[in-house]
């Protein structure tokens, strides 16, 4: 029994981690501060969830998989609303939405780029 | 090795799997948060960076065993927030800079 939990634990761990990375390259490649917090807080969200995940399957006792599960909770709590405030106040400042133009080829010329 | 753990088997290789995903993914962060080009374009890589280093406390309780590690990924995920608002609200605030950058 221990066996299936260690083979659920371990997938977790490694999607969880190829999540966060997905969540980076996304930030890190996206054209757009909107797009980017897409990237970040979907994806990202769902690493830290999946790497507390694995935490619960292997979880020695009642207080470390309850501070697992409040840790997700609390990420899952906070993510979208700091992701809102973020989009609203780069919205306020005057941020334009990327538009992708068929003139200037794909991916050329994102905006915010020098 | 990126970690050294007493797990063996399986979830020493999916450990230090995840970890090097991870340290990945801090390199890629950081250069959106040294490169980027606006003030909310840096708040969303610190913001991702803040949720990479729960990620991964959370795995170092895992690999250790250590359960205060636990404690500090509680902490951080809590301050994380406070500072992503702050930020947010400083960007707010702040006169918009780079003009020329509105089409």
């Amino acid at each position: 029994m221990s066996g299936l939990l260690e083979i659920l634990a371990a997938t977790s761990l490694v999607l969880g981690g190829a999540l966060t990375f997905i969540a980076a390259l996304g930030v890190l490649r996206m054209p757009d501060v909107y797009i980017r917090m897409h990237a970040s807080t979907k994806a990202g969200t769902l690493g830290v969830l999946l790497i507390a995940l694995a935490l619960v399957f292997m979880g020695a006792d009642a207080g470390v998989v309850s501070k697992a599960v409040a840790v997700f909770a609390f990420v899952l709590l906070t993510a979208p609303i700091g992701a809102h405030l973020i989009a609203r106040a780069a919205w306020r400042g005057g941020q334009t939405p990327w538009q992708w133009r068929p003139s200037s080829g794909a991916g050329a010329d994102p905006p915010g780029r020098p | 090795m990126i970690i050294e753990t007493e797990l063996t088997g399986v979830m020493a290789t999916a450990v230090n799997l995840a970890a090097l995903f991870l340290v990945g993914a801090f390199v890629l962060a950081a250069v959106r948060l040294i490169i980027g080009p606006t003030l909310p374009d840096r708040v969303v890589a610190l913001d991702l960076l803040t949720m990479l280093v729960v990620a991964f406390l959370t795995l170092f309780a895992l690999a250790s065993g250590v359960g205060a590690y636990l404690d500090a990924a509680l902490a951080l995920a809590l301050v994380g927030f406070l500072a992503t608002i702050a930020f947010a609200r400083f960007v707010d605030l702040t006169p918009e800079q780079n003009p020329g950058e509105r089409r």
